[in-house]
């Protein structure tokens, strides 16, 4: 057995694991609740024997030692490592506050990874490493640059579900402002999703990005059907917003209090910043060092983390100093995970620079 | 009257300068002008901006947006003026801010924590009461069990009616913030010190050259003070692809005439001597090198006689042992043949360096084509002798990143602070305790009252679980 089945049983077993945990919040039986949990486990089991398979097969490959061929050198590697440590850091939580609410969340969103891994035909192929990714850094950079941006998209999902839960009123600026961010994603992956099912384009994302994206909405040689998508996307963004309490009524029926979800974004994030701020910036400046010969030379990924920094940084002023709770603090969450997304993907997709390894 | 105003007026541009507003609002502008500085890319060509520019606005808004964000230094923005200024309040913002604070914060610190009255205790966020049976006196070393399985070491009183035990710890966490901001003033040092004092450049150095100086943007030339010399440069690649898998430089130090250092460098291994780094970056092919390269081959002829030999373009060598000659004719770094047989060239570095060599014996031209380096098969020729093509050296050059930076390790100390100090002032908080025994009716009353400046939450689980201790320990006495 190699690695790949191990992935795939991994990619099952979260998708399983999601309609589990729907199940359980529709019938609230503790059961299913226990079964949701153990199928996420066997699934995490799967993915780390999977992960620890493939580190393997690459040390033996390249010959570098096993502390040089951590597998996260590419886009899929690290997608999957990503999933990974949001999976820990589910179950983490559901252990803690005993709450398995969160399940039905979070393993969609590994579930949706993971196939979107197979959707775009991101290639999974090991491939050979350019020479500036050789270096002992490699594995606490990126171990710990993921173990951050899991801890901030666990920010970002409690903090959204705060925003979801606390407002009411439709011409409350939160309120305008998550239905908005909740519309424009939706709008986004679903034009994405047809870009698919139009070109069936099983190439590279940044090829996919660059000559595919939204040419079947947006960007569409028709004059007609361009109108017609920002049309379709203007109204999609108005029953979102018109209709954003149904999502509400949901969420409350999920025995989640706000004052959990607040905490929990805090706690995140004040997990997430040190390792960040050590693994992300210090690791990476160090060997940006010895790799380019400069510590900081503000490419676009350098640059990127910078405000990502700086947007949780203003999270923990606001929360520290100036004692914000709730709503304004849950807004700075899941802009900051924006700027964490764009970091981890827009600048390797849409942006060029030094740090382009995670493209492909 | 007059001077009582202009006070007010410094005091208002302190307290500015002071705020965490100041400090979000350059937190915002610093992250907002970086975002442009990472669309448009930064010393580049003006057509690329220029490209991107049009991309995104049109092509009618592109040339004036162009020469505003030219105007206003947006194409090397992080080394603009305003940029600068940024960074430059973004510091004094840290500075006074902990100018402000830290004075209020060192006398929490140094203030000694005393005992409290049951007024006193009960007014405090956390709280808790439990009778304990006997009297103060017989639960005391129950009590004290209880306060250090929370790892306070405490303080005792005596009191008229009972006695007091109160403690504090991580006291000194309330300093990890000021760690943290004082890193980032360690950091911008470091990093003005390293623009001041070093340099940046680099130096492409062909094999057998030798050079005094390197190179900065500009073409202006840096002395080193010292002679580097390149003996070697060597490409490995993966399998018989073109992508490489590791390139390396061999190095000689030269100070004063006489050889100091020798060190071979790669990507992620550079060679430092007196405080300049040089760092392995890129490589290519010396431009007109056809006279100056090297080909070393290893001749075996038929009969197993072996010599090696060195040769320049045009010149011709004899298999050992045999009258047969050949002669170097044509070169090219990167060879490919295509599905006519024709041979070209393919890329410009050196990735498939092949020789074309016509062979003679006997005053007659015998054989004649191409020996590829990193195909032995074509080393074999028909007649059973066997030229090796070994190297092509002097045709490269290795492109190396020289710098000097003396203010890198006080950028590491930097982080290395910012590191302990985000720890601290997230992960520690300051933690008081006080827990009052008072006689009540043969009984112990007992009082816990407890303060924390972080993570509230987690100090109440703690108080708790004294508590139960105690609960527990009464009903085991019973």
């Amino acid at each position: 057995m190699d690695s790949s089945f191990f992935f795939g049983l991994s990619t099952m077993a979260y998708i399983t694991a999601m309609m589990t945990y729907i199940a359980y919040l529709a019938f609230k039986k503790s059961q299913v609740g226990i079964a949701a949990t153990t199928i996420t486990i066997t699934g995490f089991i799967a993915q780390t024997a999977a992960i620890i398979l493939r580190w393997s097969e690459f040390a033996e490959l390249s010959g570098m030692g096993f502390l040089r061929s951590a597998p996260m050198t590419n886009l899929y590697e690290s997608l999957v490592f990503f999933v990974w440590c949001l999976i820990a850091g589910y179950l983490i939580i559901e252990f803690k506050f005993k709450n398995r609410s969160f399940g039905a969340f979070i393993t969609p969103v590994a579930g949706l990874a993971l196939a979107f891994i197979d959707l775009t035909g991101i290639s999974k192929e090991i491939q050979p490493l350019v020479p500036a990714l050789k270096s002992n850094w490699l594995l606490a950079h990126v171990t710990m640059s993921f173990i951050a941006y899991a801890a901030f998209s666990m920010s970002f999902s409690t903090g959204l579900m705060y925003l979801i839960l606390s407002t009411g009123k439709r011409n409350e600026l939160s309120y305008i402002f998550w239905t908005l961010t909740f519309g424009i994603f939706f709008i986004v992956l679903a034009s994405m999703g047809l870009d698919l099912l139009t070109f069936k384009v099983m190439v590279k994302p940044d090829i996919f990005i660059k000559s595919y994206l939204f040419k079947t909405s947006f960007l569409n040689p028709s004059a007609v059907v361009k109108i017609l998508s920002w049309g379709l996307a203007f109204i999609t963004l108005f029953i979102v917003w018109r209709y954003g309490h149904v999502l509400r009524t949901v969420i409350e029926k999920f025995d989640l209090n706000a004052d959990m979800l607040d905490e929990i974004t805090y706690k995140s994030i004040a997990f997430g910043f040190p390792i960040f701020t050590l693994g992300g910036l210090v690791f990476g400046a160090i060997w940006a060092d010895q790799a380019w010969g400069v510590y900081w030379s503000w490419d676009p990924k350098e640059t990127w983390s910078l405000i990502t920094w700086f947007i949780y940084a203003f999270y923990l002023h606001g929360r520290m100093v100036r004692g914000w709770k709730g709503k304004k603090v849950a807004v700075v969450s899941v802009v900051g995970f924006m700027a964490v997304m764009f970091t981890y993907l827009g600048v390797n997709l849409l942006l060029s620079g030094l740090h382009s390894y995670g493209s492909q | 009257m007059e001077q009582e105003k202009k006070k007010s007026l410094i005091d208002n541009i302190w307290d500015f300068l002071a705020s965490v507003k100041l400090a979000i609002v350059i937190f915002a502008l610093i992250s907002l002008t970086s975002i442009i500085g990472t669309i448009l890319e930064q010393r580049a060509e003006p057509a690329k901006n220029m490209q991107i520019l049009s991309k995104l606005f049109g092509e009618s808004l592109a040339p004036s947006l162009y020469n505003i964000s030219e105007k206003f230094g947006f194409m090397d923005m992080y080394h603009s003026w305003w940029f600068t200024a940024l960074l430059i309040i973004f510091s004094v913002n840290i500075i006074i801010c902990s100018l402000e604070r830290l004075p209020r914060i060192w006398k929490l610190i140094k203030e000694p924590i005393s005992p409290m009255s049951e007024e006193s205790i009960k007014k405090l966020i956390l709280n808790r009461e439990i009778i304990l049976k006997g009297k103060p006196d017989n639960n005391k070393a129950l009590l004290a069990d209880a306060i250090k399985s929370a790892r306070f070491s405490c303080q005792e009183v005596q009191e008229g009616d009972g006695y007091q035990f109160f403690s504090r710890k991580g006291t000194y966490s309330r300093l990890g913030v000021y760690i943290t901001h004082f890193s980032i003033l360690v950091i911008l040092a470091g990093a003005i010190i390293g623009i001041r004092f070093g340099f940046k450049g680099y130096l492409n150095l062909p094999e057998g050259a030798v050079s005094n100086a390197a190179f900065s943007g500009m073409n202006k030339e840096i002395p080193l003070g010292f002679d580097i010399r390149c003996d070697n440069f060597d490409v490995e690649f993966y399998g018989m692809s073109d992508m490489p898998k590791e390139y390396r430089s061999w190095l000689t130090i030269i100070k004063n005439g006489r050889e100091v250092l020798q060190k071979s460098i790669a990507v992620n291994d550079p060679l430092t001597y007196e405080g300049i780094t040089f760092y392995q970056s890129s490589y290519g092919m010396v431009p007109d090198s056809i006279g100056r390269g090297i080909f070393v081959f290893r001749l075996i002829s038929n009969d197993g006689k072996t010599s090696n030999t060195n040769l320049r373009f045009g010149e011709s060598f004899q298999i050992p042992g045999t009258s047969v000659s050949g002669k170097i004719l044509d070169f090219s770094p990167a060879l490919k043949v295509d599905e006519h047989g024709h041979a070209f060239t393919y890329s410009d570095h050196m990735n498939n360096p092949a020789v074309f060599i016509e062979f003679s014996g006997a005053g007659k031209n015998t054989f004649s084509g191409w020996l590829l380096r990193r195909q032995p098969n074509t080393w074999q020729l028909p007649d059973g002798h066997r030229v090796e093509f070994i190297d092509y050296w002097g045709g490269e050059f290795t492109g190396l990143q020289v710098r000097k930076d003396p203010g890198v390790w006080i950028v590491y100390l930097g982080c290395i602070a910012m590191s302990i100090g985000l720890f601290i002032a997230l992960f520690m908080s300051h933690r008081k305790i006080w827990i009052k025994a008072v006689e009540d009716k043969n009984n112990t009353r007992v009082l816990v009252g407890a303060i924390t400046n972080k993570n509230r939450a987690a100090f109440e689980r703690k108080i708790d679980a004294i508590i139960s201790i105690l609960r527990k320990k009464q009903e085991g006495v019973k």
